[in-house]
């Protein structure tokens, strides 16, 4: 591994910064001029979208499964166990459902767009794109942008209700818990502040995959190496601010919401 | 090989200030991580011209080619293309400017995911051209290439030949009034190097595009000065009497600076000895 200098190294994150937040700008900026490119966008919300709908389905349907089973046996020894309702809905609404979703969009995800747009940019596509007279931040980076941010949220509402049909099935084949009471409590113990929590949260990571995902594959560089590199720097990069990302974002809701 | 359609062979007029070069260096630099690539570079490409340009590898011929469509920009020094500096010039403005420069990638560039019909056609769809239009447009501008039978194929179904004549289609189906060819034979078998080298000697003669081409192969510098594209043929044929195509001019690289340029004649009567040793 190649030794750099402190000061060289500073000046390289710096850069990137600055990198990263110039496309970001330039991706959002893009959605309100013209050319859009709408069939781009669409395309993109299909294979973002209904293509992780498997793995987001089955993520949030064994989380939710597992949390009744783990929250059963704590809330046994309170004598709480019909709580598990409540426990397994905020735990999937507030927390779960938008991380899990958020990673595992992101695993399948940032990884592809780093991976496409890095082979791009390896084979001057993206050079080709621009002697061509197109912008692809414009054509590669806003349609995957919005795709993703529109369709985490919906992918996170899927997972959440996944999670917790998950759980009240486990509740009541496993654990002999009433069905309707696991909805009734589970349905009670959600305020409007929860609710936005956890749909605040797939705004940011659905931002975060996108840009993240894009900005290494644009900037890939040294053959099929660099490209591989580029896919695992972003899936790695995005799960860690997703995940720092989700805290702030806690942090922010308890401060408004109270809870 | 057919002859081109009158449609191919017209390029749209370009207003250029009185006197101005299609292509203009002034004391261009650039290096990347601390690497200096081309050092004060300056040179005139006339309306019409043919300029070749020579140099042993990683000279910054690529890089030459790429700074003069605006892709990157030099660190120092001027470049003006149709008589307008691209200094200071928003990314908006070079895109406009590039709809008359076409541009052939030396491992063609072409996208996977478009078949070749798609490819070619790129910049007609994002002109929102006619889809009719754009498809007899493609057809003329493959049969150009002798292509016509892989409109539907997509470029992994190519060979590296095919791929570099649907690369020249897709730089000359907008008209353009500047090529850049960035080693339209490299990597390529003797033959199928002819081949090409005869599609860019026909765009030369039948649309007198002004053009910029990189090869590594001296043979194929020297067949483009002294071949022409006969009409009446359909080939390309010796220029009789051992003459030279006037149009055709020479620029030769050697670690980033420039150790020729000029004609065909005064390269090959040339007394410099590095020059000699490079084409022996």
């Amino acid at each position: 591994m190649k030794l750099v200098s402190p000061g060289a190294f500073a000046k390289n994150i710096v850069a990137s910064v600055q990198e990263y937040s110039l496309l970001s700008g330039r991706a959002i900026g893009n959605i309100f001029s013209n050319p859009r490119y709408i069939a781009d966008t669409f395309t993109q919300m299909d294979s973002i979208g209904v293509g992780s709908l498997p793995i987001v389905v089955l993520t949030g349907f064994f989380t939710g499964c597992v949390l009744a089973l783990q929250a059963a046996v704590s809330l046994k020894e309170f004598g709480a166990i019909n709580m598990t309702g409540k426990l397994v809905a905020l735990s999937m609404v507030k927390e779960l459902g938008p991380v899990l979703t958020g990673l595992m969009v992101s695993g399948r995800n940032a990884s592809g767009m780093a991976s496409e747009l890095g082979s791009m940019k390896v084979t001057e596509q993206i050079d080709a794109m621009r002697a061509l007279g197109t912008d692809p931040i414009r054509k590669l980076v806003t349609p995957r942008l919005v795709a993703t941010v529109f369709m985490l949220f919906f992918l996170t509402i899927i997972s959440d209700a996944c999670g917790t049909g998950g759980g009240a099935l486990v509740a009541v084949v496993l654990l002999r818990l009433n069905g309707p009471a696991f909805f009734h409590t589970a349905y009670m113990s959600l305020v409007g502040g929860d609710i936005v929590e956890g749909l605040v949260k797939p705004l940011f990571s659905g931002f975060i995959i996108a840009t993240i995902g894009c900005y290494y594959g644009l900037r890939t560089t040294g053959g099929t190496q660099g490209v591989g590199k580029a896919t695992t720097q972003a899936v790695v990069a995005s799960s860690v601010l997703i995940i720092l990302v989700d805290f702030l974002v806690t942090q922010l809701m308890i401060g408004i919401f109270g809870r | 090989m057919p002859l081109s359609s009158p449609e191919i062979a017209a390029s749209p007029s370009l207003e250029m200030p009185p006197g101005a070069a299609v292509v203009e260096f002034k004391n261009v630099s650039i290096g990347f991580d601390e690497n200096q690539v081309l050092r004060d570079i300056s040179f005139r490409v006339e309306r019409g011209e043919t300029r070749i340009i020579l140099g042993p590898a990683g000279g910054g011929k690529s890089t030459l080619l790429k700074l003069a469509n605006g892709l990157i920009a030099p660190d120092s020094g001027e470049i003006s293309i149709f008589g307008k500096s691209l200094t200071g010039m928003s990314e908006r403005e070079i895109f406009e400017l590039r709809a008359h420069i076409g541009m052939v990638f030396q491992e063609s560039a072409l996208f996977d995911s478009l078949t070749v019909e798609d490819n070619v056609a790129y910049r007609l769809h994002e002109e929102h051209v006619h889809e009719a239009e754009a498809h007899d447009r493609v057809v003329e501008a493959l049969r150009f290439v002798e292509l016509e039978k892989a409109i539907d194929k997509f470029p992994p179904e190519l060979s590296g030949g095919m791929r570099r004549r649907v690369s020249i289609a897709r730089a000359i189906i907008s008209r353009p009034d500047l090529i850049l060819y960035d080693s339209p034979t490299g990597g390529l078998d003797p033959i199928t190097s002819t081949t090409i080298i005869e599609l860019v000697v026909k765009q030369r003669d039948v649309s007198h595009t002004t053009s910029l081409l990189i090869t590594h192969r001296l043979q194929d510098a020297f067949t483009l000065a002294t071949h022409r594209y006969s009409q009446s043929t359909g080939h390309m044929e010796p220029i009789p009497n051992g003459e030279l195509d006037p149009s055709t001019k020479f620029l030769v690289f050697n670690e980033g600076k420039i150790v020729f340029d000029g004609t065909t004649r005064e390269l090959t009567h040339t007394e410099d000895p590095w020059l000699k040793a490079y084409m022996e």
